[in-house]
């Protein structure tokens, strides 16, 4: 049993010694293939929110297809944890953070290259179950006593943004519940547990048939902007450039869009 | 015998015991060494949390009730009736205890929910709705504490002597009138013990409350929710939090002890 879970770990520590011996190997690799006919190969690694995950999978999948030597892994988490990541010195080409507080840890460090770029954007959305059963219009039903209504949580962003454009619209809400996440507020709207939860676009996008998204003139209040940058210390900048570069494109952005994502 | 008892605890037993008790009880005084001592009094003494702890206590000592009320006579049904199936029964009713709780409260949702199989008929024929109520916090409580105290209460029942009952059933005692009398008395310790991990349970739960109950503060915002969303924003402040959950229910935990089981046992 003790020599099995030993076995277990060194493979664990060869497997991510091994993952950081191909970043190395490749950035000569990607260094010398300038000519735009070669493209960029070895291994990229990209760190993006966990919001990103579909859009990104995607988009790493198109760019290996067009580039049969390039292998893209990825690390999604949360926007902070990944930030700390960098800054503590993990090997990343790329940097997409949900927010740009998180950016801004890693451009202070001064290992941004170059200006970060915002890709996309994030707008709340009231989201309600399918055929909005209690008639819902606007941030203004917030404020109606009789339905049941769920909000994010004042201490996660997505509360924090929801009480910007309550105060922006002049709204006193009457939540029933603030939910710990964004997800736990739409899991309630899927659930027909209430008429009407204040998320994401990205989330009703999410969601499938079971929930509709309405807009509201507020959420401009309350922009969270995704930025975007290659790293100074990336092991494969070719590579990391070329994926910014197919992430701002045409076709970058109408899969972020497709995903309920607003773009620049 | 007498000189062995008196030699100590054998080894075999000393080690694996000391490394259990190092075990449950480094992480707490973890919290005590990391807790910022001087936001403890201005964290004890904002309305917040006075608001949590009291809701707290009131929804733990309420699951604790209705757990009592309907869980004693479960357990005899399933320690002394000879009712089919009682092993699935048993199998059953104890569900909640592996259940993870986050799925307790969505099958809470999915029963007594505004949509559920008996939310909805209540909805429309009393306009009574569950969700996001104090209510909700004491139904998923009672859901995730109750098989706590239904399994020790069986355990004691099993343990104790039938031949008590049996007596009193030659003098003449009905069934009922025999649990009364002699059956409860005779198990009080052990209904007692199973009310106390019952309340302990009811006062930790978290997964089943936030999702069947929401979190509202004054309403349905337990401490152990306010706990979680401290440490979104305010690690420090979720400490200080944890440390006051902690002290209250040790505090009630002991005075239990002293006052009441140890009583109750020596009764038995």
């Amino acid at each position: 049993m003790g020599g099995r879970w030993a076995a277990g770990l060194v493979a664990v520590a060869l497997g991510v010694a091994g993952c950081g011996g191909d970043d190395g190997a490749a950035a000569p690799g990607g260094a010398t293939s300038s000519a735009p006919d070669d493209g960029p190969s070895g291994t990229l690694t990209v760190f993006a929110a966990a919001s990103l995950t579909d859009v990104f999978t995607d988009l790493g999948g198109r760019l290996e297809g067009q580039h049969p030597g390039l292998d893209v892994q990825f690390n999604f988490a949360g926007s902070s944890a990944l930030a700390t990541q960098v800054v503590q010195g993990a090997p990343a080409d790329v940097f997409a953070s949900a927010a740009e507080p998180q950016m801004a840890t890693v451009t202070d460090a001064g290992l941004a290259a170059g200006e970060p770029a915002v890709v996309a954007a994030n707008v709340l959305q009231i989201a309600v179950p399918a055929g909005n059963p209690a008639g819902v219009t606007g941030l203004a039903d917030f404020a109606r006593e009789e339905l049941a209504l769920a909000v994010c949580a004042p201490e996660v962003p997505c509360g924090a943004a929801s009480e910007e454009v309550f105060a922006a619209a002049g709204v006193a809400a009457v939540p029933d519940t603030q939910e710990e996440d964004v997800r736990a507020a739409l899991t309630k709207v899927e659930l027909g547990e209430v008429d009407a939860a204040l998320v994401y676009t990205t989330d009703v996008a999410s969601a499938g048939d079971a929930v509709e998204g309405l807009d509201f003139p507020e959420s401009a209040e309350a922009v969270n902007a995704y930025p975007i940058a290659t790293l100074t210390g990336a092991p494969n900048p070719d590579a990391a450039a070329a994926f910014v570069e197919l992430v701002l494109s045409e076709e970058g952005r109408a899969a972020l869009s497709g995903a309920g994502f607003r773009v620049p | 015998m007498r000189g062995r008892r008196e030699a100590g605890v054998p080894a075999p037993l000393l080690v694996p015991a000391l490394l259990a008790v190092a075990f449950l009880v480094l992480p707490l005084l973890g919290l005590l060494v990391r807790a910022p001592w001087s936001e403890l009094w201005p964290q004890l003494s904002s309305p917040a949390v006075g608001q949590a702890l009291r809701l707290s206590l009131v929804s733990a000592t309420a699951a604790t009730l209705v757990s009592v009320v309907l869980g004693v006579p479960l357990a005899w049904v399933l320690a002394r009736s000879r009712i089919r199936g009682r092993s699935v029964l048993r199998a059953l009713v104890t569900v909640p205890l592996v259940l993870p709780p986050v799925v307790g409260g969505v099958a809470l949702f999915l029963v007594l929910g505004r949509q559920g199989l008996v939310g909805a008929w209540l909805d429309e024929a009393f306009g009574l709705t569950i969700p996001f109520t104090t209510t909700a916090v004491v139904i998923a409580e009672t859901f995730v504490a109750m098989p706590f105290l239904v399994i020790s209460v069986e355990g004691a029942l099993r343990a104790a002597d039938a031949r008590f009952e049996d007596a009193a059933a030659t003098l003449g005692a009905d069934r009922w009138t025999t649990f009364r009398r002699v059956t409860l008395p005779l198990v009080a310790p052990g209904v007692a013990a199973g009310a106390v991990l019952c309340w302990a349970r009811a006062l930790g739960e978290f997964g089943a409350t936030i999702t069947f109950a929401g979190n509202f503060p004054g309403t349905t915002q337990t401490m152990p929710l306010a706990v979680y969303l401290a440490l979104q924003r305010d690690p420090q402040a979720a400490v200080v939090l944890s440390l006051v959950l902690l002290a209250v229910s040790l505090a009630t935990l002991l005075l239990l002890r002293d006052r009441w089981l140890s009583r109750a046992g020596a009764a038995a």
